[in-house]
């Protein structure tokens, strides 16, 4: 039960108006805050409940799904504790900005730099925030669903013809 | 009677063409240059179960050294600039092989980010059809290749002053 889980008992103790919601699939427990509290929540879980590694940090394109387009995904690791935790904030697509996390995990710089070039999320206070992946006078985001699979300056493929 | 023959066999008497273009197509020298899963099978192909090295061919290091340049991968849009930079800085004459079904095509991989065949960029010679080809196929391609060195027809005479070169006819 994601009841039980540690960090949960203390984010609701510390958060308990930034948890929108308490989530746990086979074993893995999500928590959703607000986005406003994103940067405390996370570092709480660093500093004091021993989040130590931050795995991956991602985004979900929910376009015509949500009524915020995108949602920001964190994959904490506990190395002390041998635990897991996912955190995740909705970001609406008028205010597509997120205070970054750099100072709290150094490698979350890349990892939001691939963010920001493949959804165009920018982070507040990134200290370097260029494109990563794609080349710099690329225009779009590529992983935001609507962004042409196969690029914007070609026919798109519309099945066989014969 | 007849030609004289007063060194015995030790003489044979040629073209010009065939003598140059005996010589490129068995010292073909590629560029040691990788994009994916077809660059390890290029490396199998290299090594000594298949032996590139009995043709003659030898794998260079540097681009400024090299005949030839195996295309063995998916190029991406952001790859290209250095496979272009790397095909200038290889000295004339110089030749392309579009290695497995991405760099003939584009391959599997019909997206914004992947160059829909090398040919968009580079002059290919040769296409190898495969995902990845096989030794034997890669084999037979470096072959075909030597069949269009051996047919070219004053490529050499045509540098150094004499004439231009002339276009075989389209097989």
């Amino acid at each position: 039960m994601p009841e039980n889980n540690r960090a949960v008992i203390k984010l609701k103790e510390k958060f308990a108006a930034s948890i929108v919601e308490v989530a746990e699939f086979r074993g893995d427990v999500t928590v959703t805050v607000k986005k406003e509290d994103l940067l405390a929540v996370l570092s709480f879980l660093k500093q004091s409940l021993q989040y130590n590694l931050l795995t991956d940090v991602t985004a979900v394109d929910y376009l015509g799904k949500k009524a915020d387009r995108f949602m920001m995904v964190y994959q904490l690791c506990s190395i002390p504790n041998k635990d897991r935790l996912r955190i995740k904030a909705a970001v609406s697509e008028g205010d597509c900005r997120v205070q970054s996390t750099t100072q709290v995990w150094a490698t979350a710089n890349w990892l939001e730099r691939e963010v920001y070039d493949l959804f165009g999320i920018s982070f507040d206070n990134h200290p370097d925030l260029r494109r990563i992946l794609m080349t710099p006078e690329w225009e779009g985001h590529p992983l935001r669903k609507d962004y042409p699979l196969q690029g914007p300056d070609r026919e798109p493929y519309k099945g066989r013809l014969s | 009677m007849g030609v004289d023959n007063p060194l015995g066999d030790n003489i044979i008497t040629t073209s010009l063409d065939k003598l140059v273009n005996w010589s490129r197509k068995s010292s073909i020298w590629p560029m040691t240059f990788g994009l994916a899963c077809c660059a390890i099978e290029m490396m199998v192909t290299g090594a000594s179960h298949h032996d590139l090295d009995r043709f003659g061919i030898i794998f260079r290091a540097s681009p400024r050294q090299s005949d030839c340049i195996i295309i063995a991968g998916t190029v991406t849009k952001k790859m290209l600039p250095v496979i272009q930079t790397v095909y200038e800085q290889m000295p004339e004459p110089k030749w392309v092989i579009a290695m497995g079904a991405c760099a003939c095509s584009g391959g599997i991989f019909d997206t914004y980010s992947v160059v829909q065949g090398i040919d968009e960029a580079l002059p290919v010679d040769v296409y190898i059809p495969g995902c990845p080809p096989r030794p034997e196929a890669l084999l037979y391609g470096i072959m075909k290749l030597q069949d269009k060195i051996m047919n070219e027809k004053n490529s050499f005479g045509s540098a150094i002053g004499f004439g231009d070169r002339i276009e075989p006819a389209a097989a």
